[in-house]
């Protein structure tokens, strides 16, 4: 293989292995506010039992995103030195801006609302937890101003083939900035609410009759509940504004060959680069003009507009029917589970199977999601400005290839230690404390 | 917007931010990761868990740092940092490699199922500190000469990796002397005087190679008048190694007095090395071949970075104290609540 597709693949396993840990962190900082403020304003030690349990899991993603995040603050200059060199002037301040309001935040205040508790009044507490969340979601702020601006830039010019700001607010809010945010954040929210049902629902199943598990399991499904048929909406928007920005990867999600009216909606086919048709196909009539332009004539711009051009039309066909699959998966539990809560109070065993597999569900969908759209923007790396194979560098493929090998392996066994344990945590409950630097961990003595 | 410096000072600002940044990382998760190589000389599990709660509210702001730095290598001298990570490509992968195992090490090891797997987590934590360290000291060595190949710029890099491991290993030490007590810091006070010769064998050899490296850099140190104004350095680091090794001759004294200072002493130490390394190597960011002017970004990208990091930067000292003081006296057993 060559160096170029080695980079790629290197530098897509390492944002795929980063982007799970915010995904959960980002909305996870939230949840433990509300469990905080919960605690703070009834006093129902249920609560305070649900924010230790999973400020657990918190640290233990963040710690994971941690690590693999500083990875991709080397792999920029390692793998993509043309990058920066050519859009660094834009790409550096939002990165910079990142670092000094999000990481430091984060990453201080993390200790003592870690470890804190007992060392600090409550409102330190409390205010910690506060910033932590916030530091998150700063974070994700800036990432994805600059992939949005990467998606659709605007607001610099080009002098002697490098790229100059300009307007700093055109840059941030470029057109796709509001939509992948807000498609962003309530992704993560996503992840997390089935998350906090699916670890419950398992700690129920396992006959933990702590209040927190039922507390816990309530917030996941109410979360679920709101929140999934809200993506359904944002989603939509933010692919209608992709088609007025990228028209060609929306042709590519709907395997769409010829720009014409009536172009039906695909629910599956096989996507055949070589002969520009689709196999198998398996299709609404004028699903996809109904959807795209409100209308079933409405014209929808196809591939051929954009031969040699246009990303590769398999993985972001199928990436996005695998995540919009999910997302029908989870408003179907998602409401069916608050409905039965609602109703009887409790959950049928089958359910509480359903949610515990639906666990990581988040990860799959949000990962997806993330291959549509950066699949998707091939072969640009910043639309119009730059490709993808401009901005690599002189690595030989060995090297290359030998470090891949060593990220993947690591990748695996963490990936691996991280299911296993959040799982172990929550088979043990609220009885065992398990934090850095204690003893082995000591049961505690459980109250009903 | 426009410049609120002169343009040209701009990356000579950016400069000094990046070395404050690196010395920081250097320092502060030099005492992390020091203490990682210690690890494995602890005397059971009581105290492995000691030494990780000495350094456990710290070691994730510490580590910002490092991305702080190379963040502003990213952001203010994007052909440098091309260049350079290009170069250390291997170094760079292989201490990320050990970061990763140390940061999550401190989260598995404490929710480990058995003794036998918290076992293992100590041995990637080790593993990882000990890459770590290794790696960057290889790196600072290839940096220092150039990037020139050869066996005898090989074995230099194989020295500074050593050299640094074991000033990691010291500050580690020096350390844990004022953040435990017990047994566990008279065993700290020994590996610190263990370390601090061979420490100081490490700076005198580096110092003694780079003026030889080009002669731009030994007319830096011994033209005249330079070399009687730089005088001080060597002077004062020697008095330092001297002053801190007869100190821990007499460790612990008694109300643990003086506590801090072989910590602070290691500190200077390692500000005074960085600063002579400073000396030789300004104004260039890839030695002898780029000049910080000719590496730096657009004055307009620079200015609205600068903006920011003046208004941010007090504000993270001020938390980082505040972190400090929550977290000041000696290391107690880290709960959640």
């Amino acid at each position: 293989m060559d160096a170029l597709i080695l980079a790629r693949i290197q530098f897509a396993a390492n944002i795929s292995f980063h982007i799970l840990f915010p995904t959960i962190t980002i909305a996870l900082g939230w949840v433990l506010l509300f469990f905080k403020l919960r605690f703070n304003a009834t006093a129902d030690d249920k609560w305070m039992d649900a924010y230790r349990f999973w400020v657990k899991v918190f640290a233990l993603s963040f710690a994971m995103g941690v690590v693999s995040g500083i990875t991709m603050s080397f792999q920029f200059g390692t793998n993509w030195p043309g990058y920066m060199e050519r859009v660094g002037n834009i790409a550096g301040p939002l990165l910079a801006y990142e670092v000094l309001t999000a990481f430091f935040l984060e990453a201080t205040f993390l200790s003592i609302m870690l470890f804190g508790f007992r060392r600090v009044p409550g409102w330190v507490h409390t205010g910690a937890t506060v910033l932590v969340a916030f530091g998150t979601t700063m974070s994700a702020f800036w990432i994805l101003a600059l992939n949005s601006w990467m998606q659709t830039p605007q607001g610099f010019e080009m002098r002697d083939g490098i790229a100059h700001a300009t307007d700093w607010w055109a840059i941030v809010f470029n057109p796709s900035f509001p939509y992948r945010l807000a498609h962003m954040l309530t992704a993560s929210a996503l992840t997390v609410a089935f998350l906090l049902a699916g670890l419950s629902a398992w700690r129920w199943l396992r006959g933990d009759r702590a209040p927190a598990v039922a507390a816990t399991l309530r917030t996941g499904v109410v979360m679920a509940a709101v929140l999934a048929p809200a993506q359904l909406f944002i989603g939509d928007q933010h692919g209608l504004n992709t088609l007025e920005h990228q028209p060609a990867k929306v042709a590519a999600i709907e395997a769409n060959w010829q720009t014409r009216g009536g172009v039906p909606l695909v629910l599956f086919a096989l996507p055949d680069e070589a002969a520009r048709e689709n196999r198998f196909e398996v299709a609404i009539p004028y699903g996809a003009s109904l959807i795209l332009r409100h209308s079933p004539d409405g014209v929808v711009p196809g591939l051929d507009d954009f031969v040699g051009r246009h990303p590769p039309v398999a993985p972001v066909f199928f990436a996005f029917r695998t995540m919009v699959g999910i997302g029908v998966l989870m408003i179907g539990l998602g409401l069916l589970s608050a409905v039965l809560l609602w109703r009887r109070g409790a959950l049928p065993r089958l359910v509480l199977w359903g949610l515990v597999g639906m666990t990581f569900s988040g990860w799959v969908a949000t990962l997806a999601g993330w291959y549509v759209t950066e699949i998707g923007r091939q072969p640009w790396l910043v639309t119009g400005v730059l490709t993808t194979a401009q901005a690599a560098g002189p690595v030989p493929a060995g090297n290359i290839g030998a470090t891949l090998v060593m990220y993947l392996t690591i990748y695996a066994l963490l990936l691996t230690a991280y299911v296993v344990t959040v799982f172990r945590l929550a088979s043990r409950g609220r009885i065992v404390e398990a934090v850095p630097g204690t003893a082995m961990p000591v049961s505690k003595v459980a109250t009903p | 917007m426009t410049p609120f410096i002169p343009a040209e000072w701009l990356p000579v600002v950016f400069a000094a931010l990046m070395a404050l940044s690196i010395l920081l990382y250097v320092v502060l998760d030099g005492f992390d990761l020091g203490v990682g190589l210690l690890l494995p000389r602890a005397d059971g599990e009581a105290e492995r868990d000691r030494m990780i709660a000495a350094i456990g509210p710290f070691w994730d702001a510490n580590e910002t740092w490092l991305v702080l730095g190379i963040g502003l290598l990213l952001v203010a001298f994007p052909m440098a940092h091309g260049l350079i990570l290009t170069q250390l490509y291997l170094a760079v992968a292989l201490m990320l490699a050990g970061l990763i195992l140390r940061g999550v090490a401190f989260e598995f090891r404490a929710k480990a199922g058995d003794l036998k797997e918290k076992r293992r987590w100590d041995h990637a934590f080790v593993a990882g500190s000990l890459l770590a360290a290794l790696s960057q000291g290889w790196m600072l060595g290839r940096y220092i000469l150039g990037f020139a190949e050869g066996p005898a710029a090989l074995a230099f890099a194989a020295m500074a990796a050593g050299g640094l491991a074991i000033a990691y290993a010291f500050i580690g030490a020096a350390w844990l002397v004022w953040r435990t007590e017990g047994d566990l810091q008279r065993r700290a006070i020994g590996w610190a005087r263990q370390a601090i010769w061979p420490m100081g064998l490490g700076i005198l050899l580096v110092s003694a190679v780079t003026p030889l490296v080009s002669t731009r850099i030994f007319e830096r140190w011994f033209a005249l008048p330079d070399m009687l104004l730089l005088a001080p350095l060597p002077v004062a680091t020697a008095a330092l190694l001297l002053g801190i090794a007869s100190l821990l001759k007499h460790m612990p004294l008694p109300d643990d007095a003086l506590r801090r200072l072989p910590f602070w002493g290691a500190v200077a130490l390692f500000a005074l090395f960085f600063a002579g390394l400073a000396w030789s190597f300004f104004p260039f960011v890839v030695p002898d071949r780029l000049t910080i002017w000719q590496a730096a970004s657009a004055p307009e990208s620079l200015s609205i970075i600068l903006a920011g990091a003046l208004f941010v930067l007090p504000v993270i000292l001020a938390y980082t104290v505040l972190a400090w003081r929550v977290f000041g006296g000696k290391a107690r057993d880290l709960t959640y609540y």
